[in-house]
C-alpha cells in the first residue's frame, strides 16, 4: 500500500521541516539528560563507545538510565534486558495507540517509524495526529533532531563526565525525573487516574525498600492495572 | 575507545527488549478488537509505569526531590515540558543548596 502521491500543499520538505520545528523545545529539554546519562554510564566504567552504542541502539532514555541503577561487572545481560522490558512495557500500548493513526505510512514505513518511538515522540505525534494527518515526512523531522541529539550528547557527556563532576551538584541528575512528573502530569483524566497513580506509587515505594532490583517498576504497573480493572468493574455495576 | 563482549551482549539484550515493546503494539492492533474495559484498563498503564519509574526518587529519597517533584507537577500545568524541568532542576538545586 505504497502511498503513488502526496496530497497538494505538503511538500515532503515542509513537512519535515514542520516537524523539526514542533520537535525543538524537546530536543532542547533532553540535551541535558543525554549529558547526564553518558556522565552516569562513564562513572560505571562503561567507554565512550559503549555508551553511543547502547544510546543509538536502545534509544529509550529510562530504561538506559535503569540500567545504570542495577549495571554491574560483568554486566548481566538477563538483569538489564528483562529491565528494559519491564520499563518499556508502556512502548506497546504507544504503538498500538499511535499506529491507529498512521493511515498514510505504508507497512514498511509504520515498522520502521516504530523503531524510533520514545516518550516525547509519542507525545508530540498524539498531539499532530489530533489536529491533522501524520506524514511520514513530518514524523522523520521530528525523529531526526532528537535522535541524533540524544545520540550526540550521550557521547558527549561520556566524553566530558570528568568535566562535568558530580551532576548532582546543580541539580541535572534531576532533569529526568522532571521530564516524568510533567508526562504523568499529561495522562491526567480525573480523579480514576488518580487512584491509578496512588496505587501505582504506594507499590512501587513499598517493593523499592523491601526488594532488590527494578521489580518496584511492575509491581507500579500491575497495581495500577489492578485498580483500572476494580474500577471497571465498580462502573459497571453501578450500571 | 573499548568495547567488552559482555557489554555489547547487554546492549543488545536491551535493544531486543525495546524492539519487542515498540513492534508489539502494531501487531496487537492488527489481531485484538478493544472494548471498553480493555481499553480503559490499557490506558491505564502508561500513568502507572511512568509514576513507578519516578515514586522511589519522589518519595523516598529526601525533602529536596519530593519538593522538587510537587513543584514541577504544578507548574507542569501551566508551563510547557521545557520549562517545568527548568523549574524543577533549579529547585532541586536551591534545596540541595540550602541544606534540605
Amino acid at each position: 500500500m505504497l502511498q503513488q502521491s502526496r496530497p497538494p500543499g505538503e511538500p515532503i520538505v515542509g513537512e519535515f521541516l514542520a516537524g523539526m520545528r514542533a520537535i525543538f523545545p524537546l530536543v532542547i529539554a533532553v540535551l541535558p539528560i543525554g549529558l547526564v546519562f553518558g556522565a552516569v554510564a562513564a562513572t560505571k566504567g562503561l567507554s565512550p563507545l559503549e555508551t553511543t552504542l547502547m544510546s543509538a541502539l536502545v534509544f529509550a532514555g529510562g530504561s538506559q538510565f535503569v540500567a545504570m541503577d542495577i549495571w554491574s561487572h560483568p554486566a548481566s545481560w538477563i538483569g538489564v534486558g528483562f529491565a528494559a522490558l519491564l520499563v518499556n512495557i508502556r512502548h506497546v500500548l504507544m504503538s498500538a495507540s499511535i499506529g491507529t493513526k498512521m493511515q498514510s505510512f505504508s507497512d514498511a514505513k509504520r515498522y520502521v517509524a516504530m523503531l524510533f518511538l520514545a516518550d516525547e515522540l509519542w507525545a508530540i505525534a498524539e498531539f499532530r495526529a489530533g489536529s491533522t494527518r501524520l506524514t511520514p515526512a513530518w514524523y522523520a523531522g521530528i525523529v531526526t533532531p532528537f535522535y541524533l541529539t540524544w545520540v550526540g550528547s550521550s557521547l558527549a557527556g561520556a566524553l566530558l563526565g570528568a568535566f562535568l563532576g558530580n551532576p548532582a551538584v546543580i541539580g541535572l541528575d534531576f532533569a529526568f525525573t522532571a521530564v516524568f512528573v510533567v508526562l504523568v502530569m499529561g495522562f491526567w483524566k480525573g480523579p480514576e487516574t488518580g487512584a491509578i497513580l496512588a496505587a501505582s506509587g504506594v507499590a512501587s515505594v513499598a517493593v523499592h525498600h523491601f526488594v532488590p532490583g527494578v521489580w518496584y517498576i511492575a509491581a507500579g504497573a500491575l497495581a495500577g492495572l489492578a485498580t483500572a480493572l476494580w474500577q471497571g468493574r465498580a462502573r459497571e455495576q453501578a450500571a | 575507545m573499548t568495547l567488552d563482549l559482555n557489554i555489547m551482549i547487554a546492549i543488545l539484550a536491551m535493544a531486543a527488549a525495546t524492539v519487542f515493546t515498540r513492534i508489539s503494539g502494531l501487531v496487537l492492533i492488527r489481531h485484538v478488537e478493544m472494548d471498553e474495559r480493555r481499553r480503559a484498563a490499557i490506558e491505564a498503564i502508561p500513568p502507572a509505569v511512568v509514576m513507578a519509574v519516578i515514586a522511589p526518587t519522589a518519595f523516598a529519597t529526601g525533602w529536596a526531590e519530593t519538593l522538587a517533584c510537587a513543584v514541577t507537577a504544578i507548574v507542569a500545568r501551566r508551563l510547557p515540558m521545557l520549562a517545568s524541568v527548568v523549574v524543577g532542576v533549579a529547585t532541586v538545586a536551591l534545596l540541595r543548596a540550602v541544606g534540605l
